[in-house]
């Protein structure tokens, strides 16, 4: 298939997954998200915009415009005075221009002034739904910062980001899902657990956060997938400051199977007296100075609560506290919780 | 947009840097409380805040944040630049206070 024709191809799949999505309907509501709907979304149009460009001055003749539009193969030139973008140039101006023999008049006698333009943070979508309601080639890109003209973006341009950025996560997600499964398949043994342990000093807060860094580390090397890792750094990091704020320290246990991931945190501290009471969202007993610090704002165990599948906790005044959670590794259940999150 | 064109359009200084003034900044975060912030934030946000102890460090690391801002004059503590410079994480700090910081940050990148 001719180039062109791939890219009116993929252009109308774009289009076609666009409108699935709906303009003005929120994402989240939507239970299957393609990979390209999110990317239009989470892409902006200063990663696929061409930056390199051909731009000409106001001043500058008409007959200028030969040499750049046939030896660059390009149907229209920015024309820009101080990094600030003043209108466009097309083949079609100059066409004309050359039937009127004109072509020593300046580019700013025979360009358009009225152009339509993109800002460099917009999402692709935005972009998406403005080639498709002008019906135009090309829109200048300017930075939304200074105002500055910094790229042009075609729709070319946007089909080549979107394949490339699929590819690049592809290819990663490929990697990971190497490493991980074959790390267990590797082991030779009917049930195969990982166990990495990590103690907690308590009232530490400038070593408060080490053990949620390692294990999130841990578990990234493994080869993890990063919404699993994400929820279990943040109900480990939650737990640990739970340790380093309320008791003299503890102990976190990873559990690691091919199904799950178990956290369990035991320590020998104070104990809750009410768990119910404890585990509403903004309930807190800590101190004004841990208050200050950031620290206390009774989100903890919610937030613990929120990224687990499983939570389990048990506390005795005076003698203690045991947290169990786990996450499960299973692809289903992590779709529907990824969208929460 | 980049972290570094963030800190010459709104005249920030940056305490710790490294590789971080190329991250890509996809929106920002303002909250003074930790675990609000490892609940609500995202990736690539920029996490503007008062907070100056070391377990900021923690939770941008945790969260992947493309930076921290200091609002206020604040300074950050010994440990938490030591920390920063380890996690590759960029500290800032600006004299403005938060609701101006945001203002401006907030017509700069707008609405991610």
């Amino acid at each position: 298939m001719p180039v062109a024709d791939c890219i009116r191809t993929a252009w109308w799949a774009i289009l076609s997954i666009k409108d699935e999505v709906g303009v003005g309907v929120s994402v989240g509501e939507k239970k299957d998200i393609t990979k390209v709907q999110e990317l239009v979304y989470e892409m902006k149009v200063d990663q696929v915009m061409a930056r390199d460009i051909i731009t000409v001055s106001p001043d500058d003749l008409m007959s200028k415009l030969r040499e750049l539009l046939r030896d660059k193969h390009i149907s229209g030139v920015p024309v820009v005075r101080d990094k600030r973008l003043i209108g466009m140039v097309s083949i079609e101006d100059f066409i004309k221009c050359l039937a009127e023999g004109k072509m020593d008049s300046p580019v700013k006698d025979r360009m358009s002034y009225d152009v339509e333009t993109l800002y460099d943070n917009e999402p692709l979508v935005r972009a998406v739904e403005e080639f498709n309601r002008l019906g135009y080639g090309r829109f200048p890109v300017i930075s939304r910062g200074d105002g500055n003209l910094v790229g042009i973006i075609t729709k070319g341009d946007i089909i080549r980001g979107l394949l490339k950025k699929m590819e690049i996560d592809y290819h990663e997600e490929e990697i990971h899902r190497y490493r991980a499964s074959h790390f267990f398949e590797d082991i030779i043994a009917d049930k195969t657990t990982l166990i990495f342990q990590y103690k907690v000093v308590g009232k530490d807060f400038n070593r408060a956060g080490e053990t949620s860094s390692g294990l999130k580390k841990t578990l990234r090397r493994m080869g993890m997938s990063p919404k699993i890792i994400r929820r279990v750094a943040i109900a480990t990091y939650e737990a640990e400051m739970n340790l380093v704020v309320f008791t003299d320290g503890g102990e976190i246990t990873a559990q690691v199977t091919p199904s799950e991931i178990k956290i369990e945190v035991v320590d020998e501290g104070p104990g809750i007296p009410d768990i119910k009471k404890a585990m509403e969202p903004g309930f807190s007993t800590a101190p004004d100075w841990i208050r200050e610090l950031g620290f206390g704002a009774g989100m903890g165990l919610s937030n613990i609560h929120k990224c687990a599948d499983v939570m389990h906790l048990e506390s005795t005044v005076g003698k203690g506290t045991r947290l169990e959670i786990a996450v499960h590794l299973n692809d289903k259940e992590n779709r529907a919780s990824e969208e929460d999150s | 947009m980049l972290l570094k064109k963030i800190v010459e359009e709104l005249g920030l200084q940056v305490k710790v840097a490294g590789e971080g003034l190329t991250n890509q900044v996809t929106g920002a975060y303002v909250s003074d409380l930790l675990s609000d912030v490892m609940a609500n934030s995202k990736e690539g946000e920029l996490w503007i805040t008062l907070q100056v102890h070391p377990n900021i460090i923690a939770v941008a690391t945790l969260k992947e944040l493309s930076g921290i801002i200091l609002v206020n004059s604040r300074q950050p503590e010994e440990e938490t630049l030591k920390k920063a410079e380890e996690e590759q994480i960029p500290i800032i700090t600006t004299e403005l206070p938060t609701f101006q910081l945001a203002g401006r940050l907030f017509n700069l990148i707008g609405e991610c």
